[in-house]
């Protein structure tokens, strides 16, 4: 039994490129090795939840973040052209905050990681602009009729960052132990953090 | 965009939500060697990445315009493979032909007689 390989099989063409483009010269196996490796295991949501607890933290850094996001994560030390512009949004009683990128899938890698498989489908990508609250309804995440839901497309030169509210039953928790409850969901607008341990929410 | 041309997000179709955190972050080897490849030419400033970004758009709305919204063929690294593939040949890096008889000899060789 011969069984060949289709010609538009996916895994076949990537194979093919990554061939060339290390016979010619342009990049090498490595680099791709490094690229990956960095986005796989270095970055990631635990980035972001460091930004959203400092600012739950620290209110100087929480005005420095809603006025200029692309400076206050640099005082981290995020940051970087896979970045590009970052504004912060702040979830509030009235207002609750949710991102999209309608054309593709920008999205702050260095704070978030990559996006997860939803936010690149064309199902939430249009929805997420159509009917917002019922897409957050299918997260979970039912919120008062009386909140408002402002939606964010990421552009290539914008990206965004929601801060959840800081959940109740917090007060003596310390920066680290709030980074923690800090969920890329959250960050993203489809979800909330998580509940401290001992609270029912 | 209407909205009721767009299939539900939930239920057991590919386009279900995960609501875990924990999922991958590629699904298969290939989508982060094309991922990868693109982030490091980038880096060496062999590709431009507003140039790609246009591209990877046009490739989604293309496949957007022919396809419903629920459709499971629905492959974000397909797209952005695709897109990669027609930057680099526009810019002379590396030619379609090139590519697809490249593709040819390695299905060749992965392809196995028994």
């Amino acid at each position: 039994v011969s069984h060949s390989h289709d010609l538009d099989d996916p895994g076949l063409r990537a194979a093919a490129l990554e061939a060339l483009l290390v016979e010619k010269g342009l990049i090498s196996t490595d680099a791709i090795d490094a690229v990956v490796e960095h986005y796989e295991r270095d970055l990631g949501p635990r980035h972001g939840a460091r930004v959203v607890a400092r600012a739950w933290t620290d209110p100087d850094y929480r005005t420095r973040l809603l006025a200029d996001g692309t400076a206050a994560v640099a005082e981290l030390g995020i940051g970087g052209v896979e970045l590009n512009t970052l504004v912060a949004v702040e979830n509030t009683p009235e207002v609750h905050n949710m991102v999209v990128c309608t054309l593709c899938s920008c999205y702050p890698w260095p704070l978030l990681g990559l996006p997860p498989k939803w936010y690149k489908d064309p199902a939430y990508r249009a929805r997420a602009v159509a009917e917002p609250r019922a897409v957050l309804r299918e997260f979970g995440l039912e919120l008062p009729q009386e909140t408002a839901i402002r939606v964010w497309d990421s552009t290539s030169e914008v990206r965004y960052l929601v801060v959840p509210m800081r959940p109740d039953g917090t007060e003596g928790a310390t920066e680290g132990e709030l980074a923690a409850l800090v969920t890329r969901d959250s960050m993203v607008g489809t979800g909330l953090p998580a509940a401290p341990a001992g609270v029912l929410t | 965009m209407s909205a009721d041309a767009v299939g539900p997000l939930d239920g057991d179709r590919a386009t279900a939500l995960p609501r875990s955190n924990g999922e991958l972050v590629f699904e298969t080897p290939w989508q982060s060697r094309v991922f990868g490849a693109a982030v490091a030419l980038q880096r060496r400033g062999a590709l431009d990445f507003e140039e790609f970004r246009a591209e990877l758009i046009e490739e989604i709305q293309a496949w957007q315009r022919s396809h419903h919204p629920a459709d499971e063929g629905w492959a974000y690294y397909e797209r952005w493979q695709a897109a990669l593939e027609r930057v680099l040949a526009r810019r002379g890096l590396v030619a379609t032909t090139d590519l697809e008889a490249r593709a040819a000899a390695l299905a060749r060789a992965w392809s196995h007689d028994h």
